[in-house]
């Protein structure tokens, strides 16, 4: 298939912070070409940084090839060559960095590194539609509440410890379950849940707008040790008290804020529960709820390629010397320019 | 009683201008919340609505103004308190000339002392839960996710959300603003403790997923 039409521009975007490997093309526009996804899943335990960096470099071509294929542009049609900067793990990271700098070589085009957070916040509004949200990004990297204002996404609220997919990803692989391609831990857990139907009493922690698992998560892998409970009301326990605790803080954040939108982002926010709490306290305070659609909710490089376009619009270029991968790259230090 | 006002819808609560026994109360309301399970929702509200009056009448022995209570109800998760007349010093921050912030936020950080002194951890350290009235007192509200300890590690968290609460909201001069809010807790509680306080914070902040300082790590 030809695709190339006159005037158009493109953007390769490569996704590499974690467990997945991604490469997405947009045009300049926001039409999605190509977004194709290689999942990283190891047999048993989470994610060894160097396993998953040697996953991606293994499935890179086969990855990229794919996603030329499906868009049907060519390599040199590309305007642009976008990258995950971080925030990440350094070996997959790098292993993604290394392909971009590659190919803007290569192909002589400029190279953009985006904030992944960021990233996972401007396709979300891309395929929503929304303006001005406030974004409860939650994956298993990170728990963040977020909204703009005066030049960038400033963070209300966050995790003090662990991320909240991270507390149900633990909790699976301590129960014993087991995820594949298209059912991650999160999903499984959520299967469990379904049928559970007492709420057990586990450790619910907010402060001020920011959460805490850790304590959590410790007390649920504890019970589900001392075998009292049925597995599925465990997890429905561990659900209800982990999405109120977003939940509630998320609220605090549209209260404080007013704004009027709520953006649900991030690889946790396929959870058909989480997507229910949020729809309630989005129209309780009378505002637009929005979730981005799975295929864009999870890591991938769309969201790269989509943002690269509005850095680089804006004229932010990474130079290839200074296109170093920064693995602790907060969200609110990128000044958003293209944001009013 | 008069039909009470609405002023205001928060998240965690509404609170309602009302007259009782002729007197202008506040009534601030926890109402239940619809997306969490009604066990889990009841315990917290009844939880908070019991924690909060009992934080706020300790505040006031430590020397930190609180809005009198007039009436818990713990069923109704309903508590009716003196209405404190006075502005939000989220939106003074912004309006006041810069020596005038710099008062404001030592006087913030010398209250958030007494209340750690006394062993207080509000839990919500905001400029929007902090009221100045016309004689220049600042009041301290919404103490609903308070607790009493005398920890190292509560206070941290403490004052790393009073900077939060700065980061986000008055971007523009957190810095100074921290400084002075931190100038005014060691006037309180010496400069010993300030710098196991610090320290702390900044241990709390290294425990971030994504902070440049975190030990051992480099780009």
């Amino acid at each position: 298939m030809k695709r190339k039409k006159a005037g158009e521009s493109y953007s390769l975007g490569i996704e590499s912070t974690a467990d997945d490997f991604s490469v997405g093309i947009s045009t300049f526009n926001g039409e999605i070409l190509a977004n194709i996804i290689s999942a990283y899943m190891p047999e048993e335990g989470g994610i060894h940084p160097r396993e998953a960096a040697r996953h991606h470099a293994e499935v890179a071509g086969k990855v990229l090839e794919e996603a030329f294929t499906k868009s049907g542009i060519k390599p040199r049609n590309l305007s642009v060559v976008t990258f995950s900067q971080g925030p990440g793990l350094g070996p997959c990271l790098r292993t993604g960095a290394t392909i971009a700098r590659a190919l803007a070589s290569y192909f002589n085009v400029p190279l953009v590194g985006v904030n992944h957070c960021i990233a996972h916040i401007e396709i979300g509004k891309l395929e929503t539609g929304a303006k001005d949200p406030i974004t409860l990004y939650v994956s298993g990297g990170n728990t963040i509440v977020s909204a703009f204002d005066s030049g960038r996404y400033r963070i209300f609220g966050e995790t003090l410890d662990i991320a909240l997919g991270n507390c149900l990803d633990v909790f699976a692989r301590e129960a014993g379950l087991r995820q594949r391609v298209g059912m991650p831990f999160g999903a499984v857990i959520e299967k469990f849940a379904v049928d559970g139907k007492k709420m057990i009493p586990l450790p619910y922690t907010v402060k001020g707008m920011d959460t805490s698992f850790s304590g959590l998560l410790t007390a649920a892998v504890n019970l589900l040790k001392k075998r009292e409970h049925t597995l599925e009301d465990l997890s429905y326990s561990l659900q209800e008290t982990a999405f109120s605790m977003v939940t509630e803080v998320t609220e605090r954040a549209l209260a404080h804020t007013e704004k009027k939108e709520v953006l649900l982002t991030g690889g946790v926010a396929a959870n058909k529960r989480l997507q229910s709490m949020i729809m309630t306290i989005a129209k309780e305070h009378n505002a637009e709820f929005r979730v981005v659609p799975s295929e864009f909710a999870i890591d991938n490089g769309a969201m790269i390629a989509w943002t690269g376009v509005l850095a680089y619009k804006h004229g932010m270029i990474t130079p290839i010397e200074k296109s170093f991968v920064k693995l602790r790259w907060r969200l609110e230090e990128v000044e958003v320019l293209w944001v009013k | 009683m008069k039909l009470p006002l609405l002023i205001k819808k928060g998240a965690e609560a509404s609170l309602y201008l009302a007259e009782w026994h002729d007197r202008k109360v506040v009534m601030k309301k926890r109402l239940p919340k619809e997306y969490r399970p009604s066990k889990l929702d009841e315990q917290i509200r009844t939880y908070r609505t019991i924690h909060e009056p009992q934080l706020m009448h300790e505040a006031k022995k430590a020397g930190v103004p609180t809005p009198t209570i007039f009436l818990v109800d713990a069923r109704d998760a309903t508590i009716i308190m003196e209405l404190i007349e006075g502005k939000q010093v989220k939106q003074l921050l912004g309006e006041v000339s810069r020596s005038e912030r710099q008062s404001l936020c030592l006087k913030m950080g010398e209250l958030i002392g007494r209340l750690h002194e006394y062993g207080i951890i509000h839990g919500d350290l905001t400029t929007s839960n902090m009221i100045l009235d016309a004689e220049g007192k600042i009041f301290f509200v919404d103490f609903g996710l308070g607790e009493k300890t005398k920890e190292l590690e509560a206070r941290g968290v403490d004052l790393h959300l009073m900077k939060r609460a700065l980061q986000s909201t008055h971007f523009r001069f957190t810095e100074e603003c921290f400084d002075a809010v931190v100038r005014g807790y060691s006037k309180v509680l010496g400069d010993e403790t300030v710098k196991n306080v610090l320290d702390k914070i900044r241990e709390i902040e290294r425990r971030g997923r994504y902070v440049k300082e975190r030990r051992g790590e480099q780009e």
